[in-house]
C-alpha cells in the first residue's frame, strides 16, 4: 500500500515537472522577444500584443489585449517606465523593452491562441493560465500541445479608426463612394468622400454621414440602388484619407458628371476643378 | 377587313399594356428603393446618434465647471430626442422595442432636467453623478450592440423591406436584423431604473483663402517641378497640369504625374502664390510592412523640414494596415499651436511619403505672439473635475467654440478606462473644451 502511494507520488512529481518545464523551456528557446522596432502610440501588430501582454503580466495594463497601441496601453507603459526608473516618454524603445522582458513573462502560444479563437482572456502574472481564459477545457489542451508552426496570418481583433467615426460609418461611406465613383481614379474617389464630409460640415446639409448619403435625390447611386454593391479596398482607403483630412476638391459640396448631368441648375454652380469624369463645384 | 382591324387593335392593346406594365414596374421599384433608403438613413442615423450620445455623456462626466456642463447636458438631450425620432421611423412597430425607447427617454428627461437647472446654485448631487455614470455604461452597451447589428446589415446587404416582410408574416425568426434588435432590447431590459471627435482641424470654420501665404507667383513649369520633388517621379512620365476653375476663391495648379511602369500616380494641388502644397497623394499598392511607425514618423519629420515646414511637433500617429498617418502641429516656445495642423501619410514598406494634407496649416499658420499665461498650472488644475487623474500637462493654442484662438492649459487625464483632454483658458480659467479620446474599435466578426 505504501509503495503504491509513493509510486503515485513519483508520477505526480514527474507530471507536474513536465508541466512546469515545458512552457518555460519554450520561453528560453525564444531568445529575442520583441522585434527591433521602437513601438509608439498608434502602432498595431504582434509587438503591440506582446507589449500589452507583458504590461498586463505586471499588472500595469488592465484593458483588452487587442494589438492596437491606444491610450490605455500608453498610460500603462508610462506607469511602468515611472515605476522602473526609466525616462517616461511612452515609447517602447530598446531600454524599456529590455527591462520589460526581464521583469515579465510572455506566454506567446496562449495569447495567440486566445486571440485566434476570439475569446475573452487576460494575461496576469501569478494567475494560473486556466483561470485567464473563459473556456478552461480548450486552454488546457493548447498548453499541453504547443503548436510547432507560428500562427498563420491572423486577423486583428481591433483597428485604429479616425476619431469621430466608427468603422461602420467608414464602411457606409465606402459603399457610397464605390457606388458613385468606381470607375474613377483614386483621387476622384477621395474627392467624392471629401464632398460627403464637406456636406456634413455645411449648414445647408444634414449633420450626419448617413443623413447626407441618404438624403433624397442627393446621390444617384443611392437612388438606383448601386450603393449596395460591395465596395473594394480602394474605396475604403479613399474614405480613410478623406476623413484624415485630404480634400482634393478645394471645399466642394457638389459634383456632377458633365456627360450625364440632366439638371441645368448644376451647371450654374461655381466650378472649382475637374477630377476624372466629375466636375466639382460650390 | 374587320379581322385585320381587330388584330391591329388587340395587338396595340397588348403592346400598350406591356408598356404600361413596365412603367408601373419601374415606378414601383423606384418607390421601393426610396422607402428602403429612408429606413436605411433612419437606422444609420440612429447608430450614429447613439455613438454620439455615449461620447457626450462620457464628456459630461469629466466636466467640472457649471458653465460648460449645462450646454453639454442640453446637447445630450438634443441627441436623445434625435435618436428617439430615428427609432420611430424604423419599421419595428411589430417588434417589442419599447425598452430602448424608454431608455432614451430616460436619458432625455434626466439631461433636460439638469440642463435647465441653475447648476451654480444647485450643482449635481453625488447621486445624480452616479446616475450619469450608469447611463454612460449602459449607453456604451447599447452602442456596442447597435454597432454589431449595423456591421451585419452592411456586410450582408440586409434590406429593411425584408425585415418588414418578415415581421408581418411572422416567420420563424431567421432575420439577422430582428435578432440583432432583440438582443439590443434584451440588453436594455436588463437595466433597472436608473461631437465631436475630428479634433480641431476639421471643426474649424474654414477660411476660404490662404491669406497668410507669401512668395512669388509660380508658373506651371515650377508647379511640375514641385510635384516631381514631392513624388520622386521622373520628368518623362505622363504629366498634366490644370489651373483651378473659376469657382475657386484662391489660385492653384492641379498636377498629376503618372508613372506607367510602376502604375504609380501622384496628384497634387499647389497654390499659385508661393507654390505651397495644399494636398498631395500618391496611390500605389503597399503590400507589406518593413519599417516601424516610429521610424516612419522620423521620415515624415525629415521630409517636412526638407520642404520648409519647421518647428513641428508630432501630435498623433496611427497605423492603418501598412500605412502610417501622422498629425503634426506647430510648436512655439513649448506651446502647441493646434490650428496649425499638417497630416502626413507614410508607406511602411519603403518609408516614402505618400500623402500630405496641409490646407489647415496653410490657412492658419502665421507669425504669432503668444501671451504669457495669467493663470498658473496649479490654479488651472483646481478647475478640473476632481474625478479625473491628471497625467500630463502642457500649454496649447486651440480654437474654442466661438472659433477664436485661445491660449489654454492642456491637461491629459484619465478616468476609469477613458482618457480625456481638458483645456482651461490660461487667461480666464474658463473650461474651454473637454474631449473624450477614442480607443481602438473592436472589429465585429460575425457576432450574434
Amino acid at each position: 500500500m505504501k509503495r503504491k502511494f509513493s509510486h503515485v507520488l513519483k508520477w505526480l512529481a514527474i507530471i507536474s515537472l513536465a508541466f512546469f518545464v515545458l512552457p518555460s523551456s519554450g520561453d528560453q528557446t525564444k531568445v529575442k522577444a520583441f522585434s527591433n522596432q521602437v513601438i509608439q502610440q498608434g502602432s498595431v501588430g504582434d509587438d503591440v500584443i506582446e507589449l500589452q501582454s507583458r504590461l498586463q503580466y505586471l499588472g500595469f495594463y488592465n484593458g483588452k489585449i487587442d494589438g492596437v497601441f491606444g491610450w490605455g496601453t500608453y498610460w500603462a507603459l508610462r506607469n511602468f517606465q515611472y515605476e522602473f526608473g526609466l525616462p517616461i516618454d511612452g515609447l517602447a524603445g530598446t531600454l524599456t523593452k529590455a527591462k520589460l522582458v526581464k521583469a515579465s513573462k510572455y506566454n506567446k502560444g496562449f495569447v495567440k491562441e486566445q486571440i485566434k479563437k476570439g475569446k475573452k482572456f487576460t494575461h496576469y502574472g501569478g494567475v494560473p493560465v486556466e483561470k485567464q481564459a473563459k473556456n478552461t477545457n480548450q486552454t488546457n489542451k493548447n498548453i499541453a500541445t504547443p503548436k510547432p508552426k507560428p500562427a498563420a496570418a491572423q486577423k486583428p481583433t481591433a483597428a485604429n479608426v479616425p476619431s469621430g467615426y466608427s468603422a461602420n460609418d467608414i464602411q457606409l461611406m465606402a459603399n457610397a463612394v464605390y457606388g458613385e465613383s468606381r470607375g474613377e481614379p483614386y483621387t476622384g474617389q477621395v474627392a467624392v468622400a471629401a464632398v460627403i464630409l464637406n456636406r456634413v460640415q455645411s449648414a445647408s446639409f444634414p449633420d450626419t454621414v448617413s443623413g447626407v448619403i441618404f438624403e433624397p435625390r442627393a446621390f444617384t447611386a443611392v437612388a438606383d440602388g448601386q450603393i449596395w454593391l460591395t465596395p473594394n479596398e480602394s474605396a475604403k482607403k479613399a474614405v480613410l484619407d478623406a476623413i484624415n483630412g485630404w480634400d482634393p476638391t478645394g471645399n466642394a459640396i457638389y459634383y456632377f458628371n458633365p456627360d450625364t448631368a440632366t439638371s441645368g441648375w448644376i451647371w450654374g454652380r461655381p466650378q472649382i476643378k475637374r477630377i476624372g469624369k466629375h466636375i466639382f463645384c460650390k | 377587313m374587320i379581322r385585320g382591324i381587330l388584330i391591329g387593335v388587340l395587338s396595340l392593346g397588348v403592346a400598350g399594356t406591356a408598356i404600361w406594365g413596365y412603367q408601373e414596374h419601374r415606378e414601383k421599384n423606384a418607390v421601393l428603393i426610396n422607402a428602403e433608403n429612408n429606413y436605411q438613413r433612419a437606422f444609420h442615423d440612429l447608430t450614429f446618434q447613439v455613438d454620439l450620445l455615449n461620447d457626450k455623456i462620457g464628456t459630461t462626466l469629466a466636466m467640472n465647471s457649471k458653465k460648460s456642463l449645462s450646454p453639454a447636458l442640453a446637447d445630450v438631450w438634443r441627441i436623445t430626442s434625435q435618436a428617439h425620432s430615428d427609432v420611430g421611423q424604423l419599421p419595428l412597430t411589430l417588434l417589442p422595442f419599447n425598452k430602448t425607447e424608454e431608455f432614451l427617454a430616460q436619458i432625455g428627461d434626466f439631461s433636460y432636467r439638469t440642463a435647465v437647472r441653475d447648476l451654480e446654485k444647485e450643482p449635481l448631487s453625488d447621486k445624480e453623478y452616479k446616475h450619469l455614470q450608469t447611463l454612460y455604461k449602459q449607453s456604451a452597451e447599447i452602442q456596442k450592440e447597435l454597432r454589431e447589428v449595423q456591421h451585419l446589415v452592411i456586410k450582408n446587404n440586409l434590406r429593411w423591406m425584408d425585415v418588414e416582410l418578415a415581421l408581418s408574416t411572422n416567420e420563424p425568426g431567421d432575420n439577422t436584423v430582428i435578432d440583432g434588435f432583440k438582443t439590443v432590447e434584451k440588453t436594455v431590459s436588463e437595466y433597472d431604473e436608473v461631437n465631436f471627435g475630428p479634433a480641431f482641424a476639421n471643426m474649424q470654420e474654414k477660411d476660404e483663402n490662404f491669406e497668410n501665404l507669401n512668395g512669388p507667383t509660380i508658373s506651371k513649369k515650377e508647379a511640375i517641378k514641385i510635384a516631381q520633388k514631392y513624388s520622386g517621379l521622373k520628368a518623362d512620365d505622363e504629366v498634366r497640369v490644370v489651373e483651378n476653375g473659376k469657382g475657386s476663391n484662391y489660385g492653384f495648379y492641379s498636377v498629376s504625374i503618372l508613372d506607367k511602369e510602376s502604375r504609380t500616380e501622384a496628384n497634387m494641388d499647389i497654390t499659385k502664390k508661393g507654390g505651397y502644397p495644399i494636398w498631395y497623394l500618391l496611390s500605389r499598392d503597399i503590400k507589406n510592412q518593413k519599417i516601424s511607425l516610429n521610424e516612419a514618423s522620423k521620415k515624415a519629420i525629415g521630409f517636412l523640414s526638407d520642404n520648409g515646414f519647421k518647428d513641428l511637433d508630432l501630435f498623433e500617429s496611427s497605423q492603418y494596415d501598412h500605412i502610417g498617418v501622422f498629425t503634426f502641429v506647430s510648436k512655439l516656445d513649448d506651446v502647441r499651436i493646434y490650428p496649425d495642423s499638417i497630416k502626413v501619410k507614410v508607406a511602411l514598406d519603403n518609408g516614402n511619403i505618400i500623402g500630405i494634407a496641409a490646407n489647415d496649416y496653410l490657412r492658419s499658420n502665421r507669425t504669432r505672439e503668444i501671451p504669457e499665461p495669467k493663470i498658473t498650472e496649479e490654479e488651472a488644475r483646481t478647475k478640473i473635475s476632481p474625478n479625473l487623474t491628471v497625467q500630463q500637462h502642457g500649454l496649447a493654442v486651440v480654437l474654442n467654440d466661438l472659433n477664436e484662438e485661445v491660449l489654454c492649459h492642456e491637461f491629459l487625464g484619465t478616468m476609469n478606462d477613458d482618457t480625456y483632454r481638458i483645456y482651461i483658458n490660461a487667461e480666464s480659467g474658463f473650461e474651454e473644451k473637454v474631449d473624450k479620446l477614442h480607443n481602438a474599435e473592436p472589429i465585429y466578426e460575425d457576432v450574434l
